[in-house]
């Protein structure tokens, strides 16, 4: 069974027929061909999946593509300016906080998010908010401080 | 993708409870943060989801008279956010605040938590433990259970046929006298399931007897559960050390835990024992403040 959704991603409309057991991932990476988006665990474990859907992170391995219809999508690709980079994903790399990168989009929307509800996290409060995003390689100590960094620049 | 053959978006609940009659089988989905992955794992043909998601009025939070009402699709994001959950009810932020992480908690509903019959919800002990109400809309219109008498069995939830959980009704106490307090043990403190949780509600009277409570616990049975012989043993008495063993003893002979590879049983029972004399401490302590 298809159903046709319309909904903005990364600030363009897109009107799609999905099958109604389509996740939003697959739209994601293999119609939209947006290859940033990670698949994972597709089990709402990872968050390596992770897009901003009306600004909020969700895994979209269990999102179902249905469910984007008259939704605001952000994917990495949306997130990175034209040229260069935002100030987080530059402190990201400033810090090794990505490694092999699988982790890294997801990482940086879920930052992103978080630093949009809490302009001034502490420590706790970050590591609490990144807690659905695993990461296999740094250890995450780069992580929560490329996230900091971020935080304390944007707030001067 | 997921195998599903029919899936609708009903926008009224008599439309879903018209559809629910037609097609029994049909599977109500919520937020799916749970329902999808079983799904992935249990392969079904003819699987059909009957999604609530354009039900208008399912969304909110709101207060009118004695009662705060809270729909069934209100995400655990939204239980953290909001500010009468906090003021009126704030176990059930600390509940919210013990789900999953952030993109979880920004898609699975409170509704779907407790409709899944899962044995570790946080959120199930944290309404036993406020007595709320469950406003279940069915073929004969609605009718209102109380959430102790929800969970049949394992997985086994008291919706019968095309009923869909529409409301959860959570009665306002005097928090001068009144407080609740909710404890996950588990061994992350986020992204686990609890290896038992504990929520415990106690109203003193004026001589600062325990005048009301009750104590609830998550992932200690087949199903979440009261301990109703620690209850009736706490009314008329003072709380002492002594009293609180007491109560911790007898929910654990209450308890009927079981091992899994999360924990043993043994290691239930001593949580029971503990968690709930901390739970009823911390809720005293809090009442007043
Ligand atoms: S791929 Fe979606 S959470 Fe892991
Ligand atoms: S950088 Fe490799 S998983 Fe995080």
């Amino acid at each position: 069974m298809n159903r046709d959704i319309k909904c903005i991603v990364n600030g363009r409309e897109r009107v799609l027929c999905v099958n109604v057991g389509e996740t939003l991932l697959e739209v994601i990476r293999d119609r939209l061909n947006l290859k940033g988006t990670k698949k994972g665990c597709e089990a709402g474990e990872c968050g390596a999946c992770t897009v901003l859907v009306d600004g909020r992170p969700v895994d979209s391995c269990i999102f179902l593509a249905v469910w984007a219809d008259g939704r605001e999508i952000t994917t990495i690709e949306g997130h990175t300016p034209a040229e260069g980079l935002t100030d987080l994903q530059q402190n990201f790399v400033d810090e090794g906080a990505t490694q092999c990168g699988f982790c890294t989009p997801g990482m940086i929307l879920t930052a992103q998010a978080l630093l949009e509800d809490n302009a001034n996290p502490t420590e706790q409060e970050i590591r609490y908010g990144m807690a659905g995003n695993f990461c296999r390689c740094t250890g995450y100590q780069a992580i929560i401080k490329a996230i900091e960094k971020t935080a304390t620049n944007r707030v001067k | 993708m997921y195998t599903v053959d029919y899936y609708m978006e009903p926008s009224s609940l008599d439309e879903a409870v018209q559809y629910l009659q037609k097609q029994p089988h049909a599977k109500v989905i919520a937020g799916g943060t749970d329902l999808l992955l079983r799904m992935a794992k249990n392969k079904n043909d003819n699987m059909t989801l009957l999604s609530l998601k354009k039900i208008s009025g399912l969304t909110g939070i709101h207060q009118e008279g004695e009662s705060l009402f809270i729909g069934s699709l209100v995400t655990f994001h939204d239980l953290q956010t909001s500010s009468l959950v906090k003021e009126i009810c704030d176990v059930l932020k600390t509940a919210a605040d013990y789900v999953a992480g952030p993109q979880i908690r920004n898609v699975a509903t409170i509704g779907g938590n407790l409709c899944n019959g899962a044995p570790s919800a946080d959120s199930a002990p944290a309404l036993l433990a406020l007595d709320a109400r469950l406003h279940i809309y069915g073929p004969q219109g609605l009718r209102i259970a109380s959430i102790e008498d929800f969970y049949l069995g394992p997985k086994k939830v008291d919706l019968q046929s095309a009923e869909i959980l529409q409301a959860i009704e959570i009665p306002i106490t005097d928090s001068s006298r009144c407080n609740t307090h909710y404890i996950k043990y588990s061994v992350r403190k986020t992204m686990d399931i609890s290896m038992l949780g504990c929520a415990a509600f106690v109203c003193m009277d004026q001589d600062e007897q325990i005048e009301k409570i009750r104590i609830a616990l998550g992932t200690a049975a087949p199903t979440p559960m009261r301990c109703k012989a620690a209850e009736n043993f706490a009314i008329g008495k003072k709380l002492s050390s002594n009293v609180l063993y007491d109560i911790g003893e007898l929910a654990a002979k209450e308890a009927k835990p079981r091992t899994s590879w999360r924990a043993s049983e043994e290691l239930r029972t001593y949580l029971v024992r503990e968690l709930s004399q901390r739970a009823i401490r911390v809720a005293a302590y809090k009442i007043g403040r």
